[in-house]
Protein backbone atom coordinates (compact mmCIF):
# COMPACT_ATOMS: atom_id res chain seq x y z
CA UNK A 1 0.00 0.00 0.00
CA UNK A 2 2.96 2.34 0.66
CA UNK A 3 5.95 1.23 -1.44
CA UNK A 4 9.24 2.00 0.31
CA UNK A 5 11.03 3.30 -2.78
CA UNK A 6 8.62 6.22 -3.31
CA UNK A 7 8.26 9.73 -1.95
CA UNK A 8 4.83 11.17 -1.18
CA UNK A 9 2.96 14.51 -0.95
CA UNK A 10 0.07 15.64 1.23
CA UNK A 11 -2.02 15.81 -1.98
CA UNK A 12 -1.51 12.05 -2.35
CA UNK A 13 0.86 12.03 -5.30
CA UNK A 14 3.94 9.82 -5.39
CA UNK A 15 7.36 10.17 -7.07
CA UNK A 16 9.85 7.43 -7.96
CA UNK A 17 13.34 8.79 -8.59
CA UNK A 18 15.66 7.10 -11.09
CA UNK A 19 18.73 9.22 -11.73
CA UNK A 20 17.46 12.70 -12.51
CA UNK A 21 14.05 11.52 -13.63
CA UNK A 22 11.04 11.33 -11.34
CA UNK A 23 8.01 9.21 -12.29
CA UNK A 24 4.74 10.64 -10.88
CA UNK A 25 1.34 9.13 -10.08
CA UNK A 26 -1.38 9.19 -7.41
CA UNK A 27 -1.44 6.89 -4.40
CA UNK A 28 -3.56 3.89 -3.52
CA UNK A 29 -5.34 6.05 -0.91
CA UNK A 30 -6.10 8.71 -3.55
CA UNK A 31 -7.56 6.25 -6.06
CA UNK A 32 -9.73 4.70 -3.33
CA UNK A 33 -11.07 8.12 -2.37
CA UNK A 34 -11.83 8.95 -6.01
CA UNK A 35 -13.54 5.70 -6.99
CA UNK A 36 -13.69 4.42 -10.59
CA UNK A 37 -11.41 6.66 -12.68
CA UNK A 38 -12.87 7.34 -16.14
CA UNK A 39 -11.01 10.37 -17.48
CA UNK A 40 -7.53 11.87 -17.39
CA UNK A 41 -5.92 15.01 -18.71
CA UNK A 42 -2.11 14.95 -18.71
CA UNK A 43 0.40 17.67 -19.59
CA UNK A 44 2.15 18.23 -22.91
CA UNK A 45 5.68 16.92 -23.36
CA UNK A 46 8.34 19.50 -22.63
CA UNK A 47 6.15 21.60 -20.34
CA UNK A 48 7.99 23.23 -17.44
CA UNK A 49 6.34 22.52 -14.09
CA UNK A 50 6.86 24.19 -10.73
CA UNK A 51 6.35 22.27 -7.51
CA UNK A 52 2.65 22.29 -6.62
CA UNK A 53 1.61 23.38 -10.12
CA UNK A 54 -1.50 21.84 -11.67
CA UNK A 55 -0.33 19.32 -14.29
CA UNK A 56 -3.66 17.75 -15.17
CA UNK A 57 -6.99 16.40 -14.02
CA UNK A 58 -8.23 13.01 -12.91
CA UNK A 59 -11.97 12.30 -12.91
CA UNK A 60 -13.92 9.41 -11.47
CA UNK A 61 -17.60 8.84 -12.16
CA UNK A 62 -18.48 11.10 -9.23
CA UNK A 63 -15.49 13.36 -8.60
CA UNK A 64 -13.05 15.70 -10.32
CA UNK A 65 -9.59 16.17 -8.84
CA UNK A 66 -6.69 18.38 -9.88
CA UNK A 67 -3.26 16.82 -10.20
CA UNK A 68 -0.50 18.82 -8.51
CA UNK A 69 3.10 18.26 -9.41
CA UNK A 70 5.17 17.03 -6.46
CA UNK A 71 8.36 18.24 -8.17
CA UNK A 72 9.67 20.95 -10.46
CA UNK A 73 11.24 20.28 -13.84
CA UNK A 74 10.39 19.46 -17.41
CA UNK A 75 7.84 16.87 -18.55
CA UNK A 76 9.96 14.19 -20.28
CA UNK A 77 7.36 11.45 -20.76
CA UNK A 78 3.57 11.19 -20.59
CA UNK A 79 1.63 7.95 -20.13
CA UNK A 80 -0.60 8.13 -23.21
CA UNK A 81 -1.71 4.51 -22.70
CA UNK A 82 -3.24 5.56 -19.37
CA UNK A 83 -5.42 8.18 -21.06
CA UNK A 84 -6.99 5.34 -23.09
CA UNK A 85 -7.26 3.01 -20.06
CA UNK A 86 -7.75 5.30 -17.05
CA UNK A 87 -9.00 2.38 -14.91
CA UNK A 88 -5.30 1.44 -14.42
CA UNK A 89 -5.17 4.31 -11.91
CA UNK A 90 -7.47 2.13 -9.75
CA UNK A 91 -6.04 -1.28 -10.47
CA UNK A 92 -2.32 -0.48 -10.48
CA UNK A 93 -1.68 3.04 -9.09
CA UNK A 94 2.07 2.49 -8.54
CA UNK A 95 2.66 0.62 -11.82
CA UNK A 96 0.60 1.01 -15.01
CA UNK A 97 -1.09 3.99 -13.34
CA UNK A 98 2.00 6.22 -13.64
CA UNK A 99 1.14 9.57 -15.22
CA UNK A 100 4.30 11.37 -16.27
CA UNK A 101 8.07 11.44 -15.96
CA UNK A 102 9.68 14.76 -14.99
CA UNK A 103 13.32 15.61 -15.59
CA UNK A 104 13.95 17.16 -12.21
CA UNK A 105 15.31 20.68 -11.86
CA UNK A 106 16.84 19.72 -8.52
CA UNK A 107 16.72 16.04 -7.45
CA UNK A 108 17.95 16.99 -3.97
CA UNK A 109 14.60 18.69 -3.28
CA UNK A 110 12.94 15.27 -3.26
CA UNK A 111 14.18 14.91 0.29
CA UNK A 112 11.53 17.40 1.43
CA UNK A 113 8.74 14.97 0.47
CA UNK A 114 7.42 12.30 2.85
CA UNK A 115 8.87 8.81 2.93
CA UNK A 116 6.59 5.75 3.16
CA UNK A 117 6.40 5.75 6.98
CA UNK A 118 5.65 9.48 7.20
CA UNK A 119 3.02 9.23 4.46
CA UNK A 120 1.33 6.27 6.15
CA UNK A 121 1.14 8.27 9.38
CA UNK A 122 -0.31 11.21 7.43
CA UNK A 123 -3.00 9.03 5.78
CA UNK A 124 -3.89 7.43 9.12
CA UNK A 125 -4.37 10.87 10.67
CA UNK A 126 -6.45 12.07 7.68
CA UNK A 127 -8.77 9.09 7.59
CA UNK A 128 -9.60 9.26 11.30
CA UNK B 1 -24.35 16.34 -5.59
CA UNK B 2 -25.06 20.00 -4.96
CA UNK B 3 -23.40 21.36 -1.82
CA UNK B 4 -26.66 23.06 -0.89
CA UNK B 5 -28.10 19.66 -0.09
CA UNK B 6 -25.49 18.98 2.50
CA UNK B 7 -25.75 19.91 6.12
CA UNK B 8 -23.24 19.74 8.94
CA UNK B 9 -21.96 16.21 9.40
CA UNK B 10 -23.20 15.99 12.97
CA UNK B 11 -26.79 16.73 11.96
CA UNK B 12 -27.11 14.11 9.25
CA UNK B 13 -29.96 11.66 9.62
CA UNK B 14 -29.43 7.93 9.33
CA UNK B 15 -31.72 5.39 7.65
CA UNK B 16 -32.64 2.13 9.45
CA UNK B 17 -30.02 0.44 7.22
CA UNK B 18 -27.12 2.69 8.19
CA UNK B 19 -25.29 0.02 10.21
CA UNK B 20 -25.66 -2.52 7.39
CA UNK B 21 -24.10 -0.10 4.88
CA UNK B 22 -21.20 0.56 7.22
CA UNK B 23 -20.69 -3.15 7.69
CA UNK B 24 -20.68 -3.66 3.88
CA UNK B 25 -17.85 -1.16 3.54
CA UNK B 26 -19.96 1.47 1.79
CA UNK B 27 -18.54 4.94 1.25
CA UNK B 28 -21.00 7.25 3.02
CA UNK B 29 -21.77 10.82 1.92
CA UNK B 30 -24.18 13.57 2.96
CA UNK B 31 -27.21 13.78 0.66
CA UNK B 32 -30.40 15.75 1.25
CA UNK B 33 -29.67 15.94 4.97
CA UNK B 34 -29.00 12.21 5.24
CA UNK B 35 -25.85 10.15 5.48
CA UNK B 36 -26.23 7.78 2.54
CA UNK B 37 -24.13 5.11 0.79
CA UNK B 38 -22.69 6.54 -2.45
CA UNK B 39 -20.94 3.30 -3.46
CA UNK B 40 -20.02 -0.15 -2.18
CA UNK B 41 -17.79 -2.01 -4.68
CA UNK B 42 -17.67 0.89 -7.17
CA UNK B 43 -20.15 2.94 -9.19
CA UNK B 44 -19.38 1.26 -12.53
CA UNK B 45 -19.69 -2.32 -11.23
CA UNK B 46 -22.95 -1.45 -9.47
CA UNK B 47 -24.35 0.33 -12.51
CA UNK B 48 -23.56 -2.61 -14.81
CA UNK B 49 -24.98 -5.12 -12.29
CA UNK B 50 -28.31 -3.28 -12.40
CA UNK B 51 -28.35 -3.35 -16.21
CA UNK B 52 -27.44 -7.06 -16.43
CA UNK B 53 -28.73 -8.64 -13.18
CA UNK B 54 -29.97 -6.59 -10.23
CA UNK B 55 -29.06 -3.97 -7.63
CA UNK B 56 -30.42 -3.25 -4.17
CA UNK B 57 -30.82 0.39 -3.12
CA UNK B 58 -31.65 1.93 0.23
CA UNK B 59 -33.92 4.85 -0.60
CA UNK B 60 -35.35 5.22 2.90
CA UNK B 61 -34.42 8.89 2.84
CA UNK B 62 -37.37 9.52 0.49
CA UNK B 63 -40.45 10.95 2.19
CA UNK B 64 -43.90 9.37 2.40
CA UNK B 65 -47.05 11.43 2.95
CA UNK B 66 -50.61 10.22 3.26
CA UNK B 67 -53.67 12.21 2.23
CA UNK B 68 -56.87 10.69 3.62
CA UNK B 69 -60.49 11.71 3.81
CA UNK B 70 -63.47 12.37 1.53
CA UNK B 71 -61.76 15.50 0.12
CA UNK B 72 -58.44 13.77 -0.67
CA UNK B 73 -59.02 13.35 -4.41
CA UNK B 74 -60.18 16.91 -5.03
CA UNK B 75 -57.29 18.29 -2.91
CA UNK B 76 -54.73 16.27 -4.89
CA UNK B 77 -56.34 17.30 -8.18
CA UNK B 78 -55.79 20.92 -7.14
CA UNK B 79 -52.14 20.58 -6.03
CA UNK B 80 -50.67 18.04 -8.47
CA UNK B 81 -50.14 18.27 -12.24
CA UNK B 82 -51.26 14.81 -13.37
CA UNK B 83 -54.87 13.57 -13.44
CA UNK B 84 -55.38 11.71 -10.16
CA UNK B 85 -58.89 10.65 -11.22
CA UNK B 86 -57.29 8.24 -13.69
CA UNK B 87 -55.90 6.12 -10.87
CA UNK B 88 -57.60 2.91 -9.76
CA UNK B 89 -56.91 1.36 -6.36
CA UNK B 90 -53.41 -0.07 -6.41
CA UNK B 91 -52.19 2.24 -9.15
CA UNK B 92 -49.57 4.99 -9.01
CA UNK B 93 -48.54 7.88 -11.25
CA UNK B 94 -45.56 10.15 -11.67
CA UNK B 95 -46.59 13.73 -10.99
CA UNK B 96 -45.43 17.06 -9.62
CA UNK B 97 -46.51 19.81 -7.22
CA UNK B 98 -46.53 22.90 -9.44
CA UNK B 99 -46.32 26.50 -8.27
CA UNK B 100 -48.43 29.18 -10.00
CA UNK B 101 -45.42 29.79 -12.30
CA UNK B 102 -45.59 26.20 -13.58
CA UNK B 103 -42.30 25.28 -11.90
CA UNK B 104 -42.36 22.35 -9.49
CA UNK B 105 -42.03 22.55 -5.71
CA UNK B 106 -41.11 18.87 -6.14
CA UNK B 107 -41.72 15.85 -8.35
CA UNK B 108 -43.68 13.09 -6.63
CA UNK B 109 -45.31 9.72 -7.05
CA UNK B 110 -49.03 9.69 -6.23
CA UNK B 111 -50.58 6.33 -5.38
CA UNK B 112 -54.20 5.45 -4.74
CA UNK B 113 -54.66 3.11 -1.79
CA UNK B 114 -58.44 3.63 -1.69
CA UNK B 115 -60.96 6.09 -3.13
CA UNK B 116 -60.37 8.34 -0.12
CA UNK B 117 -56.74 7.52 0.73
CA UNK B 118 -53.65 8.40 -1.29
CA UNK B 119 -49.91 8.19 -0.79
CA UNK B 120 -47.24 10.63 -1.96
CA UNK B 121 -43.55 9.76 -2.28
CA UNK B 122 -41.43 12.93 -2.20
CA UNK B 123 -37.74 13.78 -2.44
CA UNK B 124 -35.69 13.54 0.76
CA UNK B 125 -34.40 17.09 0.66
CA UNK B 126 -37.92 18.45 0.06
CA UNK B 127 -39.88 16.66 2.80
CA UNK B 128 -40.37 19.70 5.01
CA UNK B 129 -40.79 22.14 2.13
CA UNK B 130 -43.43 19.94 0.44
CA UNK B 131 -45.33 19.39 3.67
CA UNK B 132 -45.49 23.14 4.37
CA UNK B 133 -46.47 23.85 0.77
CA UNK B 134 -49.30 21.32 0.86
CA UNK B 135 -50.55 22.67 4.20
CA UNK B 136 -50.55 26.19 2.73
CA UNK B 137 -52.77 25.01 -0.13
CA UNK B 138 -55.45 24.31 2.48
CA UNK B 139 -56.47 20.65 2.43
CA UNK B 140 -60.28 20.44 2.76
CA UNK B 141 -62.14 17.42 4.09
CA UNK B 142 -58.93 15.47 4.23
CA UNK B 143 -55.89 15.15 6.45
CA UNK B 144 -52.27 15.30 5.45
CA UNK B 145 -49.77 13.18 7.38
CA UNK B 146 -46.00 12.96 7.06
CA UNK B 147 -45.29 9.27 7.69
CA UNK B 148 -41.66 9.34 6.49
CA UNK B 149 -40.23 8.28 9.84
CA UNK B 150 -42.31 5.11 10.03
CA UNK B 151 -40.98 3.49 6.88
CA UNK B 152 -37.93 2.21 5.11
CA UNK B 153 -37.96 2.11 1.30
CA UNK B 154 -35.83 -0.47 -0.49
CA UNK B 155 -35.56 -0.64 -4.29
CA UNK B 156 -34.58 -3.79 -6.15
CA UNK B 157 -33.88 -2.97 -9.79
CA UNK B 158 -32.74 -4.92 -12.81
CA UNK B 159 -33.78 -7.80 -15.08
CA UNK B 160 -33.40 -10.32 -12.24
CA UNK B 161 -35.39 -8.26 -9.71
CA UNK B 162 -38.64 -10.17 -10.15
CA UNK B 163 -37.07 -13.61 -9.88
CA UNK B 164 -35.18 -12.64 -6.73
CA UNK B 165 -38.06 -10.92 -4.95
CA UNK B 166 -40.52 -13.67 -5.90
CA UNK B 167 -38.67 -16.04 -3.58
CA UNK B 168 -39.72 -13.98 -0.55
CA UNK B 169 -43.41 -13.29 -1.19
CA UNK B 170 -46.56 -15.23 -2.12
CA UNK B 171 -47.73 -12.23 -4.20
CA UNK B 172 -47.60 -13.17 -7.88
CA UNK B 173 -45.21 -10.48 -9.11
CA UNK B 174 -45.64 -11.31 -12.80
CA UNK B 175 -49.20 -10.01 -12.43
CA UNK B 176 -48.10 -6.68 -10.98
CA UNK B 177 -48.00 -4.15 -13.82
CA UNK B 178 -45.69 -1.12 -14.21
CA UNK B 179 -46.72 1.70 -11.86
CA UNK B 180 -49.02 -0.60 -9.89
CA UNK B 181 -48.59 -1.70 -6.28
CA UNK B 182 -49.98 -4.25 -3.87
CA UNK B 183 -50.06 -4.90 -0.16
CA UNK B 184 -48.29 -8.21 0.24
CA UNK B 185 -46.73 -10.52 2.73
CA UNK B 186 -42.96 -10.36 2.57
CA UNK B 187 -40.97 -12.72 4.80
CA UNK B 188 -44.18 -13.13 6.78
CA UNK B 189 -44.67 -9.40 7.42
CA UNK B 190 -46.76 -6.78 5.64
CA UNK B 191 -45.13 -4.71 2.88
CA UNK B 192 -46.20 -2.52 0.00
CA UNK B 193 -44.57 -3.65 -3.24
CA UNK B 194 -44.74 -1.36 -6.26
CA UNK B 195 -43.39 -1.91 -9.75
CA UNK B 196 -41.56 1.42 -10.00
CA UNK B 197 -38.00 2.66 -10.05
CA UNK B 198 -35.44 5.25 -11.05
CA UNK B 199 -32.99 3.24 -13.13
CA UNK B 200 -34.56 2.53 -16.52
CA UNK B 201 -34.83 -1.16 -15.63
CA UNK B 202 -37.67 -3.35 -14.49
CA UNK B 203 -37.86 -3.44 -10.73
CA UNK B 204 -39.69 -2.88 -7.50
CA UNK B 205 -39.78 -0.47 -4.60
CA UNK B 206 -40.64 -2.04 -1.28
CA UNK B 207 -42.10 -0.08 1.61
CA UNK B 208 -41.80 -1.73 5.03
CA UNK B 209 -41.90 -0.48 8.60
CA UNK B 210 -38.43 0.63 9.69
CA UNK B 211 -37.97 -2.29 12.09
CA UNK B 212 -38.25 -4.76 9.17
CA UNK B 213 -35.66 -3.10 6.95
CA UNK B 214 -32.49 -4.82 8.11
CA UNK B 215 -33.87 -8.38 8.02
CA UNK B 216 -35.34 -7.78 4.58
CA UNK B 217 -32.13 -6.23 3.19
CA UNK B 218 -29.95 -9.10 4.44
CA UNK B 219 -32.37 -11.74 3.15
CA UNK B 220 -32.58 -10.12 -0.30
CA UNK B 221 -28.78 -9.98 -0.54
CA UNK B 222 -28.46 -13.65 0.48
CA UNK B 223 -31.16 -14.86 -1.91
CA UNK B 224 -30.12 -12.54 -4.73
CA UNK B 225 -26.34 -12.83 -4.63
CA UNK B 226 -26.20 -16.09 -6.63
CA UNK B 227 -28.24 -14.31 -9.34
CA UNK B 228 -25.90 -11.33 -9.46
CA UNK B 229 -27.64 -8.96 -7.03
CA UNK B 230 -25.31 -6.37 -5.46
CA UNK B 231 -25.93 -3.47 -3.09
CA UNK B 232 -25.89 -0.24 -5.09
CA UNK B 233 -25.38 3.32 -3.89
CA UNK B 234 -26.51 6.80 -4.82
CA UNK B 235 -23.64 7.06 -7.32
CA UNK B 236 -25.03 4.28 -9.50
CA UNK B 237 -28.58 5.50 -8.89
CA UNK B 238 -27.56 8.84 -10.38
CA UNK B 239 -25.80 7.44 -13.47
CA UNK B 240 -28.60 4.92 -14.07
CA UNK B 241 -31.33 7.55 -13.93
CA UNK B 242 -29.32 9.86 -16.17
CA UNK B 243 -28.90 7.18 -18.88
CA UNK B 244 -32.68 6.71 -18.68
CA UNK B 245 -33.11 10.52 -18.83
CA UNK B 246 -35.04 10.76 -15.61
CA UNK B 247 -34.90 14.22 -14.05
CA UNK B 248 -33.28 14.85 -10.67
CA UNK B 249 -34.99 17.54 -8.64
CA UNK B 250 -32.57 20.29 -7.67
CA UNK B 251 -30.46 19.62 -10.78
CA UNK B 252 -32.59 19.23 -13.91
CA UNK B 253 -35.63 20.99 -12.52
CA UNK B 254 -36.31 23.28 -9.63
CA UNK B 255 -38.43 26.29 -8.71
CA UNK B 256 -37.18 28.19 -11.78
CA UNK B 257 -37.93 25.63 -14.52
CA UNK B 258 -41.44 24.91 -15.74
CA UNK B 259 -42.57 21.32 -16.10
CA UNK B 260 -43.03 21.86 -19.83
CA UNK B 261 -39.45 23.14 -20.20
CA UNK B 262 -38.22 20.08 -18.30
CA UNK B 263 -39.95 17.82 -20.84
CA UNK B 264 -42.56 16.73 -18.32
CA UNK B 265 -45.61 17.78 -20.33
CA UNK B 266 -46.72 14.15 -20.15
CA UNK B 267 -47.42 14.55 -16.42
CA UNK B 268 -49.34 17.80 -16.96
CA UNK B 269 -53.01 17.01 -17.51
CA UNK B 270 -55.17 19.53 -19.31
CA UNK B 271 -58.15 17.16 -19.35
CA UNK B 272 -61.43 18.78 -18.46
CA UNK B 273 -61.87 16.14 -15.75
CA UNK B 274 -58.67 17.34 -14.08
CA UNK B 275 -60.20 20.71 -13.24
CA UNK B 276 -58.22 23.75 -12.15
CA UNK B 277 -54.90 23.24 -10.38
CA UNK B 278 -52.02 25.41 -9.18
CA UNK B 279 -50.02 26.48 -12.23
CA UNK B 280 -52.57 25.26 -14.77
CA UNK B 281 -52.90 28.54 -16.68
CA UNK B 282 -49.15 28.80 -17.37
CA UNK B 283 -48.65 25.10 -18.02
CA UNK B 284 -51.64 24.81 -20.35
CA UNK B 285 -50.44 27.81 -22.38
CA UNK B 286 -46.88 26.41 -22.59
CA UNK B 287 -48.16 22.99 -23.53
CA UNK B 288 -50.10 24.56 -26.40
CA UNK B 289 -47.66 27.24 -27.56
CA UNK B 290 -44.34 25.83 -26.41
CA UNK B 291 -41.90 27.12 -23.79
CA UNK B 292 -38.93 29.44 -24.43
CA UNK B 293 -36.39 26.75 -23.57
CA UNK B 294 -36.24 22.99 -23.40
CA UNK B 295 -34.26 20.41 -21.44
CA UNK B 296 -32.26 18.32 -23.92
CA UNK B 297 -29.97 15.34 -23.73
CA UNK B 298 -26.49 15.69 -25.20
CA UNK B 299 -23.33 13.74 -25.87
CA UNK B 300 -19.91 15.27 -25.54
CA UNK B 301 -18.28 15.10 -28.99
CA UNK B 302 -14.83 16.25 -27.87
CA UNK B 303 -12.83 15.10 -24.85
CA UNK B 304 -14.14 15.77 -21.36
CA UNK B 305 -16.92 15.06 -18.91
CA UNK B 306 -19.68 17.63 -18.52
CA UNK B 307 -20.68 18.25 -14.91
CA UNK B 308 -23.55 19.98 -13.16
CA UNK B 309 -23.00 23.74 -13.41
CA UNK B 310 -20.64 23.84 -16.40
CA UNK B 311 -21.57 26.77 -18.70
CA UNK B 312 -23.28 25.93 -22.01
CA UNK B 313 -22.84 28.23 -24.99
CA UNK B 314 -24.33 28.45 -28.43
CA UNK B 315 -22.30 30.24 -31.13
CA UNK B 316 -20.22 31.95 -28.46
CA UNK B 317 -23.09 33.17 -26.26
CA UNK B 318 -23.77 31.50 -22.94
CA UNK B 319 -27.33 30.14 -22.89
CA UNK B 320 -27.35 28.07 -19.71
CA UNK B 321 -25.56 25.47 -17.66
CA UNK B 322 -25.28 21.71 -17.58
CA UNK B 323 -27.94 20.45 -15.17
CA UNK B 324 -26.66 16.84 -15.04
CA UNK B 325 -23.53 15.43 -16.60
CA UNK B 326 -21.52 12.25 -16.20
CA UNK B 327 -19.64 9.43 -17.77
CA UNK B 328 -22.36 6.90 -18.66
CA UNK B 329 -21.04 3.49 -17.57
CA UNK B 330 -23.30 1.32 -19.75
CA UNK B 331 -23.16 3.51 -22.86
CA UNK B 332 -19.44 4.31 -22.39
CA UNK B 333 -20.06 7.91 -23.40
CA UNK B 334 -19.99 11.27 -21.69
CA UNK B 335 -23.57 12.50 -21.57
CA UNK B 336 -25.63 15.18 -19.92
CA UNK B 337 -28.75 17.32 -19.77
CA UNK B 338 -29.05 21.09 -20.21
CA UNK B 339 -31.56 23.74 -21.16
CA UNK B 340 -31.32 25.23 -24.65
CA UNK B 341 -33.45 27.90 -26.34
CA UNK B 342 -36.30 25.91 -27.94
CA UNK B 343 -35.49 27.13 -31.46
CA UNK B 344 -31.97 25.66 -31.09
CA UNK B 345 -32.82 22.43 -29.32
CA UNK B 346 -33.37 19.92 -32.15
CA UNK B 347 -31.49 16.62 -32.29
CA UNK B 348 -28.18 17.18 -34.07
CA UNK B 349 -27.69 20.80 -32.92
CA UNK B 350 -24.09 21.39 -31.82
CA UNK B 351 -23.06 23.63 -28.95
CA UNK B 352 -20.19 23.99 -26.48
CA UNK B 353 -19.76 23.00 -22.86
CA UNK B 354 -17.13 24.95 -20.98
CA UNK B 355 -15.04 22.47 -19.00
CA UNK B 356 -12.35 24.09 -16.83
CA UNK B 357 -12.03 27.05 -19.17
CA UNK B 358 -12.01 25.02 -22.39
CA UNK B 359 -14.88 24.89 -24.88
CA UNK B 360 -15.70 21.27 -25.64
CA UNK B 361 -18.16 20.49 -28.47
CA UNK B 362 -21.40 18.64 -27.63
CA UNK B 363 -24.38 17.51 -29.70
CA UNK B 364 -28.10 17.17 -28.91
CA UNK B 365 -29.11 13.49 -29.13
CA UNK B 366 -32.42 11.62 -28.84
CA UNK B 367 -33.40 10.56 -25.32
CA UNK B 368 -33.64 8.41 -23.33
CA UNK B 369 -29.95 7.74 -23.89
CA UNK B 370 -30.63 4.18 -22.77
CA UNK B 371 -33.81 2.18 -23.27
CA UNK B 372 -34.02 -1.41 -22.10
CA UNK B 373 -35.15 -4.13 -24.48
CA UNK B 374 -38.63 -5.32 -23.55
Amino acid sequence: MYPQDLRYTKDHEWVRLVGERGTVGITEYAQKQLGDVVFLELPALGRALATGENFGTVESVKAVSELLSPVSGEVAEVNDALVKAPESVNTDPYGAGWMMVVKLADPALLGSLMDAAAYKAFVDSESK
Amino acid sequence: MPASMESAAGLLRKTPLHAVHRESGAKMVPFGGWEMPVEYAGVIAEHLAVRSAAGLFDVSHMGEFEVAGPGALSFLQRVTSNNVAKLADGQAQYSALPMPSGAPVDDVIVSRKAADCFGLVVNASNIQKDFRWLQQQGPKHCELHDRSDEFALIAIQGPKAQAILQGLTPLELAGLRYYHFAEAELLGHPATISRTGYTGEDGFEILVTSDRAETLWRRLITVGQPQGLVPAGLGARDTLRLEARMCLYGNDMDETTSLIEAGLGWIVSVDEAKGDFVGRAVLEAQKKNGAPRRLVGFEIVGRGIARHGHPVSLKGAQVGVVTSGSFAPFLQKNIGLCYLPSEHSAVGIEFDVEIRGKLVPARVVPTPFYKRAR
